[in-house]
């Protein structure tokens, strides 16, 4: 049980860091840098480590880490890893360092920049780590302060706005949430997500909540789903999103879209649906439409966008919605969705997108960057033209990173969206064709994005001068597109660590 | 325990030998009052390490003092008490380093400061109702004089009229006491003595006199509507005087509902329940709503705390352990935050910048000028929106599922009131201290601000740490409090109460 | 009525120990100090007479509470004995006092009136027979009448002398009146014998026209509303040892004369308070209370000058007085006693400094004790100490005063008219804190105005000031030791 303290060490060693680097104000910045991605590195390391001891057959948690915390609130320290908890660690691991490597040449205050993005980083893998909701919410609620930070101090012209629109917004949810969970533990006495977990299984948790009478019952439900549908997005809670991915600099968009959207959907899997199976499964109509609103309305609402950065915004709102749409499938499904149903193959889709749409937009936010950073700040799609013939290998590396994005077989998002179609269109059948026409659009508005940019004669920024690719940026996208192969043709890698729990979760089902 | 009353008279004898030390010298003065700040905090931390928790009140003093009036002498201290005069401790100690650069008759500021602090020992002390009330009076008189001497905006208004609803809320409180008192029959002040005979008080009686004895503390606690002499008085007041007036003073009120009018009328509270939890409330979502739209940088301050009571005054209308547990922990929780709040805008921003309008301080970029501050400043606006890691938010939560115990609805629009503190701290943030007026134009004359003296980095520490800490281990406070509020005093409150 | 006057003059050893000083200082400064300067005149006079207040206090204080003497003429029970003691503290404050102020231009005659007036103050409280009390009453008040005109250069202080003595002698008939009207009605001027018949007669008209005049006198003695109108004009204008004198010590000794008029005397015919209709002074007493109250303290709100705010400030506090009379019923003379005590001497401190400040260059206006606190910060801080409990702020005097009186009014019944006297009272407390929060205002946050400079004051002066503070402080800290004294 309590063993060496991975689980902590994962958590903290980037904290230790950003406070290394606080601690030392006269270090030299290049020092400093690299100081910062080597605390960074440590996430992927440790979860790498970790592989091995990686009880592949049990469902529960391989780690855990439980300490006696705050008795009058009954709050444990307890952190535990799945499968689940472990896939969205390694991302972590992945898209940090890279959103830090493109954020190598930051001029303003880099120091203070990476104690921000160490903390962001802790903070996220906290999320993700936490197993009882007092713990759960700290971390939560400590990230928006580093990523409300990095983009206002840091982002473009209207940073300030989108940063103060993002954190409110997200407090928003999170006092919605804080009220739900003040209810919860007012009835039942814990918080600790495990123990509730059981006690919404055998329905002690739903019957305690009912003694509150009236809509209240509802209204739990409905505070921690807003908490957690803020933060995704899902539709109709995502206007805060295209400002704030936009005005933020690369890298911490890149971790944004890589890491702390999947914060909202990770929620989702551990604490709505364990805990409110009944509600959810009765708003799953609702829900249903909302996910397809994000799926449809995103995809479309990026086909408009001339700003690139806007454009993978909101189709980073598409392909999340992608992983709800599975999950509010399968909780709206009734009887007979057993392991040959469609229920399997939705959440295991689900869970592959996660990792497969970090990847993927970060390293296209990744490439806008680059353009970016070439263009002297410009990132509209109508100005470049023809880069394909200035930097063939930045173009290679983007179209696969594109493709990934866009769900051609053979790469890893391919596997994603077809595990999800495919379990929903056994659950669903309408929502799954409804789903497809996001598939289209995205095709549409990222085969246009390619082809304005990188095909035809070279114009805009690329017309006098446009270096390929550095070192530095070679050894973010390299990797990244190697995994994006490699899992493209490999995906049970991936889906073997967390496999036992989807069988788990199909095995629980109504 | 048996040291705690020499919390008072150290404070006591330390605003006299101040008074005849500034006579001389500035310094002489200020080095008195940090040591005997400091010395009283000293006594309490000495006192808490041996504390053992226990249900009921521990007598450390004990004498007759107007026997034809039935008033005993009679000091004691249990869980609630010890971690409010924690608080006040800390704040004194924290307000006279963020003090050390008052150059004007500073032996009788600190004087005045030290008087104040002894009254509020009195009064976390007192087990005798009259004995509570002669140190609650005894604090009004020194805010007058620290406000309208030592004061910025309005400072005479201000005073007025912050010390004016301070003693109509104490005379209201008298009228009930000496009622309850006479119609007790039993020629005794003593706490438990009264809240034993007034068990036999009818319905009737007990709702009147609740209501006298739980308006006129509500009125120093910042009751809405009554809160409006709050934002002026501590807009006015110099930065130490804010930091005590809003940190501690505002408790004493919330304390005095709490030993003095809750126990005492138990039919009472249970009859103006849900005239008080809506009045809490609308302080709460008011007050915030206010601070949004502030131009002046200390009246956001002002107004959030308002809106910080309100959840302490919640919790006490919803009555239950675990919100008046919450209660007490948001009471330690807002006096140390308002210090940080208080001293940033007042000690390290106005006294360098001259000035507090928002549109004025974001024309420059302070958090680049003045990064301690600015850092001080989001820990400490952190803090007041209920990030968790700081002790405002095991408060609010404790406050949030207590008051769902009584009713949901309540605690509902309490939630919204998280929110709204989160909107108007960042706003606030951002605009006082994240101007980016600075870069791209020419950089003013006086790029250089005196820079942030060690006196207020020690202050700032110290109360930091405090926030932390407890926001960590709220255990250390909730271990007092709990046995505390088990006790057979609390007893009828509590079972008539919120469920 | 028996003769006994050995005993007689056994018992009023110290006002014949007064009269002698009196007489000493007018014939001293007659004979041999003709010639001197005003200050060495002064300070004779005051030195004499301090000796001779001393030696009164000692002699009583030796003289033990004998009780009834000469027949039943005077009472020397713990009331008189408290109140002789309070009336000689609060005389030797004000001769103090009166080193610093202004000097008079006859200052021997000034303080022999004044002993005489101590006399008077002594006999009223002691008083049982209301021929005896007439006399000690018109003594004094014949007293103080030439000592609120005792400034002749200036107008103001003959107009108040002469007001005072017109609303006075008035009162005075209608007091002779009321007497006269008992004495036909009861068949004695004893008042045991009054009592006892009383408890028999019962109200009849004529004895409530007679009660009436009697109140009458009383509210002009007090200072009470609707019988006030002296008062502000009086305070204004008399010199301010004199007006010390008035606002403390008349005070005292009128409550006392009357408390025992009114309790022991009638209080056969007291009838309910609750009940106007019914008859009876406990119903009017309280109508005086509450207008006092309300009159007193609003009036005070609109005051410039600081001499007529202490003067509403008086009659407000009469107002509280009158409520310790109503509860003197159930609580005996303690409260009332101490609130007496501790407000004369907390009013006379702060004529006092007024005083002071005259001497130095005048004190007319309330801003005209801007930035006190730099002028004499000594001065500053004793005003401070008689401000406050006038507020009635704990740890002072005046809290415990306030409280005593309330705590024992509220027994006659929180829900009736006592009550509501006394809630009343509490919450315009509230309303006085105000304008002694103005003068402190002046005191202590205004800069000195320009062309003051700073203020000297006698030693004796200071040391009198000393002396009063220390008792309100102490009193407030020990209450016990003037509560219990009955």
């Amino acid at each position: 049980m309590n063993g060496f303290p991975w689980l902590t060490l994962i958590v903290f060693l980037p904290w230790a860091g950003a406070a290394l680097l606080a601690l030392l104000p006269k270090l030299d910045v290049r020092a400093g840098r690299v100081l910062a991605l080597v605390f960074s590195l440590s996430t992927l390391v440790v979860g790498l480590a970790l592989l091995p001891s990686f009880k592949h057959a049990a469902a529960g948690y391989a780690f855990t880490e439980d300490h006696a915390w705050i008795a009058a609130l009954q709050v444990n320290y307890h952190l535990g890893l799945d499968g689940l908890s472990l896939v969205l660690v390694l991302l972590t691991g992945l898209v940090a360092p890279g959103a830090l490597l493109a954020s190598w040449r930051e001029t303003r205050d880099p120091r203070f920049f990476h104690i921000l993005f160490l903390l962001l980083q802790g903070s996220a893998l906290g999320v993700f780590l936490a197993l009882n909701f007092f713990l759960w919410f700290i971390f939560w609620e400590l990230s928006l302060v580093p990523a409300f930070f990095l983009i206002k101090l840091w982002g473009g012209a209207g940073a300030s706005r989108a940063a103060y629109q993002f954190i409110i917004y997200t407090m928003a949810g999170s006092a919605c949430m804080l009220l739900g969970f003040a209810a919860i533990f007012a009835v039942t006495g814990t918080l600790d997500l495990a123990r509730l977990a059981t006690l919404a299984a055998d329905g002690t948790l739903a019957a305690k909540l009912a003694v509150l009478g009236g809509f209240w019952p509802k209204a739990v439900f409905l505070g921690v789903f807003l908490g957690l549908a803020v933060k995704v997005p899902l539709f109709p809670f995502h206007t805060w999103l295209p400002a704030a991915y936009a005005e933020a600099p690369v890298g911490v968009s890149m971790f944004l879209t890589g890491v702390m959207s999947k914060m909202g959907v990770y929620g989702f899997f551990r604490i709505l649906w364990p805990l409110f199976p009944g509600p959810l499964q009765a708003a799953s109509g609702v829900l249903l439409w909302l996910a397809l609103g994000g799926v449809v309305l995103g995809a479309f609402a990026a086909l408009r966008q001339t700003d690139l950065k806007r454009m993978v915004a909101y189709s980073s709102i598409n392909h999340v919605s992608y992983c709800l749409l599975a999950l509010f499938a399968v909780t709206a499904a009734t009887g007979g969705v057993g392991a040959d149903g469609g229920a399997a193959a939705a959440l295991s889709g689900a869970v592959l997108q996660m990792f497969n749409h970090g990847i993927s937009a970060a390293a296209l936010f990744f490439c806008i960057g680059v353009l970016e950073s070439r263009s002297g700040g410009r990132r509209g799609r109508d100005e470049f033209g023809g880069v394909r013939s200035a930097a063939p290998v930045f173009a290679g590396l983007c179209g696969l990173a594109m493709f990934s994005s866009l769900g051609l077989p053979g790469l890893n998002g391919f596997i994603g969206e077809f595990l999800i179609f495919r379990g929903v269109f056994a659950l669903a059948p309408w929502a799954a064709a409804a789903g497809c026409l996001g598939l289209l659009v995205t095709a549409i508005f990222l085969l246009t994005f390619y082809q304005r940019v990188f095909h035809g004669p070279r114009a805009g920024a690329a017309a006098v001068e446009f270096r390929d690719l550095s070192g530095r940026e070679l050894a973010v996208l390299v990797p990244a597109t190697a995994l994006m192969l490699l899992l493209g043709v490999l995906p049970q890698i991936l889906i073997g660590l967390y496999n036992p729990l989807i069988s788990f979760w199909t095995a629980h089902l109504p | 325990m048996s040291l705690l009353p020499w919390t008072i008279y150290l404070s006591f004898g330390g605003a006299v030998l101040a008074l005849g030390a500034g006579a001389r010298s500035a310094a002489a003065a200020r080095w008195i009052a940090l040591l005997t700040a400091a010395a009283g905090w000293g006594l309490v931390l000495v006192a808490a390490v041996g504390f053992a928790p226990a249900a009921g009140l521990q007598t450390v003093a004990d004498g007759a003092w107007i026997p034809s009036l039935g008033v005993r002498y009679h000091l004691a201290a249990d869980g609630i008490s010890l971690t409010l005069l924690t608080l006040t401790g800390l704040a004194a100690t924290a307000g006279v380093l963020f003090s050390w650069n008052v150059e004007e008759r500073t032996g009788e500021f600190f004087a005045f400061y030290l008087t104040l602090i002894g009254g509020v020992y009195g009064v976390f002390l007192s087990a005798d109702a009259l004995l509570f009330f002669v140190f609650y009076e005894i604090a009004i008189v020194p805010k007058y004089f620290l406000i309208a001497n030592w004061g910025s905006t309005n400072r005479e208004y201000g005073a007025m009229k912050l010390v004016l609803y301070s003693f109509a809320g104490s005379a209201l409180v008298l009228a009930g006491l000496l009622w309850a008192y006479v119609a007790a029959g039993s020629h005794s002040f003593d706490l438990p003595d009264l809240a034993a005979a007034a068990m036999h008080f009818s319905g009737s009686e007990q709702v009147k006199m609740f209501a006298l004895v739980f308006l006129g503390f509500a009125v120093l606690a910042g009751l809405f509507p009554f809160h409006t002499w709050a934002p002026t008085g501590h807009v006015a007041a110099p930065t130490a005087a804010s930091m005590l007036l809003a940190g501690v003073v505002m408790k004493l009120g919330a304390y005095g509902c709490l030993r003095v009018a809750l126990p005492l009328f138990p039919a009472g509270l249970a009859f103006w329940q849900p005239v008080i939890a809506w009045l809490a409330v609308a302080g709460i979502v008011y007050g915030g709503l206010v601070a949004l739209v502030q131009d002046d940088f200390k009246f956001v301050i002002g107004y959030s705390s308002v809106s910080h009571m309100g959840f302490v005054l919640l919790g006490l209308a919803a009555a239950n352990a675990r919100a008046l547990s919450g209660a007490v922990l948001q009471m330690f929780s807002h006096g140390v935050i308002a210090g940080l709040l208080f001293a940033v805008v007042g000690r390290m921003v106005y006294d360098r910048m001259h000035t507090r309008r928002l549109d004025e301080l974001h024309a420059r970029p302070l958090y680049r000028l003045l990064p301690f501050a600015a850092g001080t400043f989001v820990f400490a606006g952190l803090a007041s929106m209920g990030m968790p890691g700081f002790s405002g938010f095991p408060a609010e939560l404790t406050i949030l599922i207590g008051v769902w115990q009584t009713s949901p609805a309540w605690a509902a629009v309490a939630a919204l009131g998280v929110l709204v503190a989160a909107a108007f701290t960042v706003r606030v943030m951002q605009l006082a201290f994240f101007g980016r007026g600075g870069e791209g134009t020419a950089p003013p004359s006086s790029t250089s601000l005196p820079p942030i003296t060690l006196a207020e980095k020690l202050g700032a520490v110290l109360l930091l740490g405090a926030t932390v800490v407890i926001g960590l281990k709220p255990d250390l406070l909730l271990n007092w409090i709990t046995p505390a509020l088990q006790s057979p005093f609390f007893e009828a409150v509590l079972k008539g109460g919120g469920q | 009525m028996t003769a006994d006057y050995s005993g007689l003059a056994g018992a009023v050893l110290p006002e014949a120990a007064l009269t002698l000083g009196a007489l000493i200082v007018l014939g001293v400064d007659l004979v041999f100090l003709r010639r001197q300067s005003l200050a060495i005149r002064l300070r004779f006079a005051v030195a004499a007479a301090a000796l001779a207040v001393v030696a009164a206090i000692a002699l009583t204080l030796k003289g033990g509470a004998p009780g009834e003497v000469f027949g039943g003429v005077l009472i020397f029970d713990s009331l008189a004995m408290a109140v002789r003691l309070g009336v000689l503290t609060l005389v030797l404050l004000v001769l103090g006092i009166s080193l610093g102020a202004p000097r008079p231009r006859r200052p021997a005659e000034y303080v022999a009136i004044m002993l005489f007036a101590a006399v008077g103050f002594n006999l009223m409280a002691a008083a049982q027979q209301l021929l005896l009390a007439f006399l000690a009453l018109e003594l004094a008040s014949l007293s103080l009448y030439v000592l609120a005109g005792f400034d002749k250069s200036r107008p103001e202080s003959v107009e108040a002398a002469l007001k005072y003595f017109l609303f006075g002698g008035v009162s005075a008939a209608f007091l002779l009146f009321g007497f006269s009207l008992i004495y036909g009605l009861t068949g004695s001027i004893n008042l045991p014998q009054i009592a006892a018949s009383l408890a028999q007669q019962g109200l009849t008209p004529l004895l409530a026209v007679a009660l009436v005049m009697v109140l009458v006198a009383f509210g002009f003695k007090a200072a009470a509303a609707p019988f006030h109108l002296w008062a502000p004009d009086a305070y204004q204008g008399a010199p301010a040892p004199s007006a010390a004198l008035i606002a403390s010590a008349s005070k005292l000794a009128g409550l006392a004369l009357f408390v025992r008029l009114l309790w022991p005397g009638f209080h056969a015919v007291a009838g309910n308070i609750a009940v106007v209709s019914g008859g009876g002074w406990l119903p009017v007493v309280a109508i005086l209370a509450g207008a006092s109250l309300l009159l007193g303290n609003i009036g005070a709100l609109a005051q410039t000058n600081v001499r007529r705010l202490l003067a509403y400030s008086a009659i407000a506090h009469a107002g509280a007085l009158l409520l310790g009379v109503i509860a003197f019923g159930v609580a005996g003379p303690a409260p009332l006693f101490y609130y007496a005590m501790t407000y004369g001497v907390a009013t006379a401190g702060a004529f006092g400094v007024i005083a002071v400040l005259e001497r130095a260059g005048g004190c007319d206006k309330i801003t005209d004790l801007a930035g006190l606190h730099r002028r004499s910060p000594f001065l500053a801080a004793c005003l401070a100490v008689f401000i406050l409990s006038l507020a009635g702020i704990p740890p002072l005097a005046g809290f415990f005063g306030k409280l005593a009186v309330f705590a024992a009014a509220l027994q006659l019944g929180a829900g009736g008219p006592a009550g509501w006297l006394t809630f009343a009272a509490i919450f315009l407390s509230a309303v006085a804190l105000y304008y002694y929060l103005v003068i402190l205002k002046q005191a202590w946050v205004a800069p000195p105005a320009e062309k003051t400079g700073p203020v000297a004051i006698p030693l004796v002066t200071a040391f009198t000031f000393l002396a009063a503070a220390a008792i309100i402080v102490l009193a407030g800290l020990w209450p016990s030791f003037l509560l219990d004294f009955f």
